[in-house]
């Protein structure tokens, strides 16, 4: 009796093992599965715009024509974010790994990640209705000093929606994911470098300089790269804070767009050849986050191997 | 008396060339009152007084700690003054954020907005409000509906393929290649731009049901790439430290390995996976860009997301800030975007609490 029933249960365990591990099994295929397939709906979907005939696209000189200013006015608006972000997320990071009075830092992290909550949605509206008409009021002084420079020609824009805008509120989305990935890396750095480096008679910026930098400039350059594929993806503020327009060398007048807020903005009310037209720009947007976060990640791992932190 | 005599020599010489405590201070004050005449001569703002002072003062504390301690100190303190000079630059747009929501949200947010919808609220309604003084209408009650659904369903299908693919990394692949590349393509699945997931889900659901198919439905898949890595990656990590002695005192005595995984592993890391879906629902609720493409907007309640479209809170507050609903008075379309913005921090920062409390409250008693 009790024989048959110890056996009867060693069965189910049987089968509720090859059961259990086979749909573990499957949910990981899943999402391999999944990401094949975002690159492949999205590619049958684009496949349209391709061979249409050039004067159908929108601006009528066919695909590539239509696509390129567009990308340069991401990697613009990602290129202004970073250059404000990288050092203010940086120094952030120190301050609270290295420079912040041990007992507040945790606080202070806590505080900075707050900012990586609050919704893009959120910062746009920020960004178009306090921010900009703040910035606006800086072009017309920038137009006016520096003017001869191509990137400050002005007029400037009257209500400040432009490309330095919006890179200003797309740094403010960075700098939090910047600060976090470096303040980890900087906490593993050991702790007998930068206590030899004092012992030496370091001041706390040449330990700084010696034994934390030198140790985290891989997790710096994944963590920077980390931030810029947020950037280039980012959405909501680029398309609430910019007056979309013509791709312009000035990023203090009305104008440039970027992938995001192009479908963002075109996509509810789009139809036929647009939409597949629109889907291209995401698939296009899709391959160059998808490299730089590749990037990213192949250095965060590559670094993870020769370090001592784990 | 010899010995004094050295002892104070001593000290004289050890605090030679170092700057009295007080002087950063001394700095500080000159520069706020020369910051003050600076601003005054070219027309003072608080803002502008502030910025010159800050400047006046890193520069007068660098040079002066240049000419008593050396150039070496110089550039210590000056880099200190630049990182915590970057720490407060940091929190000045989070300090905006937060006090032009409460500040443009609070009058907003009535029982009138939580409660009814927009549904039949046109341009004149808002400007009678607007002429009249009298309160303004219409809610955001849809948009907190079609939130809740879509984040419902995103959380449904997200949470059992997130917590088995790391059961699976964690407990059943580990070394094997596929775990590797599971493991590098989630990483990579979470710099997924959001609207790029919003375009995935809705290229799928156009080549299955048709183009223009937008639903909550199609909006939840959507969310769900992106709250997948996620969850594999907060669950993984919590799995991870499940000490190995628990799992092989459960295989000492005769447990099968999925016995032991659901009666044993999991239920000691719950606190952390909870905590980590939690977190992973608040990162998810704020998403926009892919909601407007998958579930397009509507003005009034729905609550079938399996048809017709539908509006979330993100939704609501970029369409009432873009395009008002009175394009001749926008105040009341903008009050109601700020009063929904405030709500939607409100549920972020509630859920990020709970995420915490949860991983406080629950996780497993330790020995210590």
């Amino acid at each position: 009796m009790s024989t048959t029933s110890l056996k009867a249960s060693t069965d189910r365990g049987r089968a509720g093992d090859k059961i259990f591990s086979g749909v573990s099994l499957t949910a990981g295929v899943l999402i391999l599965a999944v990401l094949f397939s975002v690159a492949v709906f999205l590619l049958v979907q684009a496949a349209p715009t391709f061979s249409a005939d050039p004067t159908e696209v929108t601006g009528g000189n066919g695909f590539s024509a239509y696509i390129l200013p567009i990308v340069v006015g991401t990697v613009v608006a990602a290129t202004i974010a970073l250059l404000i972000a990288t050092p203010v997320g940086i120094a952030v990071a120190l301050f609270i790994s290295h420079y912040a009075p041990r007992r507040l830092a945790r606080a202070f992290g806590y505080v900075i990640d707050l900012l990586a909550a609050i919704p893009s949605v959120i910062y746009g509206a920020w960004g178009y209705i306090v921010l900009a008409p703040q910035m606006a009021k800086a072009y017309a002084w920038l137009a006016e000093n520096l003017g001869w420079l191509p990137i400050f020609a002005g007029p400037a824009s009257q209500t400040g929606k432009t490309m330095l805008t919006a890179g200003v509120v797309l740094a403010v989305m960075v700098i939090p994911i910047i600060t976090s990935l470096s303040r980890e890396i900087f906490l593993q750095t050991p702790t007998l470098h930068e206590e030899a480096a004092l012992a030496m008679g370091a001041t706390r910026w040449e330990m700084v300089r010696m034994a934390v930098l030198p140790f985290a400039r891989p997790g710096i350059i994944s963590a920077a790269m980390l931030g810029l594929g947020r950037a280039l993806g980012e959405t909501m503020a680029v398309a609430l804070v910019l007056s979309p327009g013509a791709l312009g060398a000035s990023l203090i007048k009305t104008g440039n767009q970027t992938i995001a807020a192009e479908i963002a903005l075109n996509f509810p009310e789009a139809f036929g050849l647009r939409l597949n037209e629109l889907i291209a720009a995401g698939l296009v947007l899709f391959v160059i986050t998808l490299i730089v976060n590749m990037i990213a990640r192949f250095i965060i791992t590559r670094h993870k191997e020769f370090s001592g932190a784990n | 008396m010899a010995a004094n005599q050295t002892l104070q020599r001593r000290q004289s010489q050890l605090t030679r060339g170092h700057l009295p405590s007080y002087a950063v201070w001394v700095v500080l004050g000159a520069s706020v009152i020369l910051g003050a005449a600076i601003a005054s001569l070219i027309g003072f703002t608080v803002v502008g007084w502030a910025i010159i002072s800050a400047i006046v003062f890193v520069v007068a504390a660098t040079i002066v700690t240049a000419v008593a301690e050396g150039e070496r100190k110089a550039k210590d303190r000056l880099v200190t003054f630049l990182v915590y000079g970057a720490f407060l630059v940091a929190l000045l747009p989070l300090i905006s954020v937060i006090w032009t929501v409460l500040e443009r949200g609070v009058p907003g947010l009535s029982y009138n907005f939580l409660f009814t919808s927009m549904n039949g609220l046109t341009g004149a309604v808002d400007n009678q409000a607007v002429e009249n003084g009298t309160p303004v209408l219409g809610g955001a009650y849809h948009a907190v509906l079609g939130t809740l659904q879509i984040t419902l369903w995103a959380t449904l299908i997200s949470v059992p393929i997130g917590l088995l693919t790391a059961v699976y990394l964690v407990e059943y692949g580990s070394g094997k290649n596929l775990t590797k590349a599971i493991t590098f393509f989630v990483d990579v699945m979470t710099g997924i731009p959001s609207i790029v997931a919003g375009l995935f889900a809705a290229a799928l659901f156009a080549l299955l049901f048709g183009p223009g198919t937008r639903t909550g439905f199609v909006a939840a898949v959507a969310l769900s790439v992106l709250m997948i890595p996620v969850v594999v990656r907060s669950t993984e990590e919590m799995l991870k430290i499940v000490p190995n002695e628990l799992r092989e005192a459960s295989y000492a005595l005769g447990v099968r390995k999925w016995r032991t995984i659901t009666k044993v592993v999991i239920p000691t890391a719950i606190s952390g996976i909870a905590s980590g879906v939690t977190l992973s629902i608040a990162r998810v609720i704020g998403e926009t860009a892919p909601i407007l493409v998958t579930a397009g907007f509507a003005s009034s309640i729905n609550t079938n997301v399996f048809s017709g479209w539908m509006s979330t809170l993100p939704t609501f507050i970029y369409y009432q800030i873009l395009t008002p609903t009175s394009p001749t008075s926008p105040d009341p379309s903008t009050q109601r975007a700020w009063a929904a913005a405030l709500l939607l921090i409100l549920m972020v920062m509630l859920l990020n609490l709970g995420a915490r409390f949860v991983a406080s409250f629950f996780a497993p008693k330790t020995s210590r």
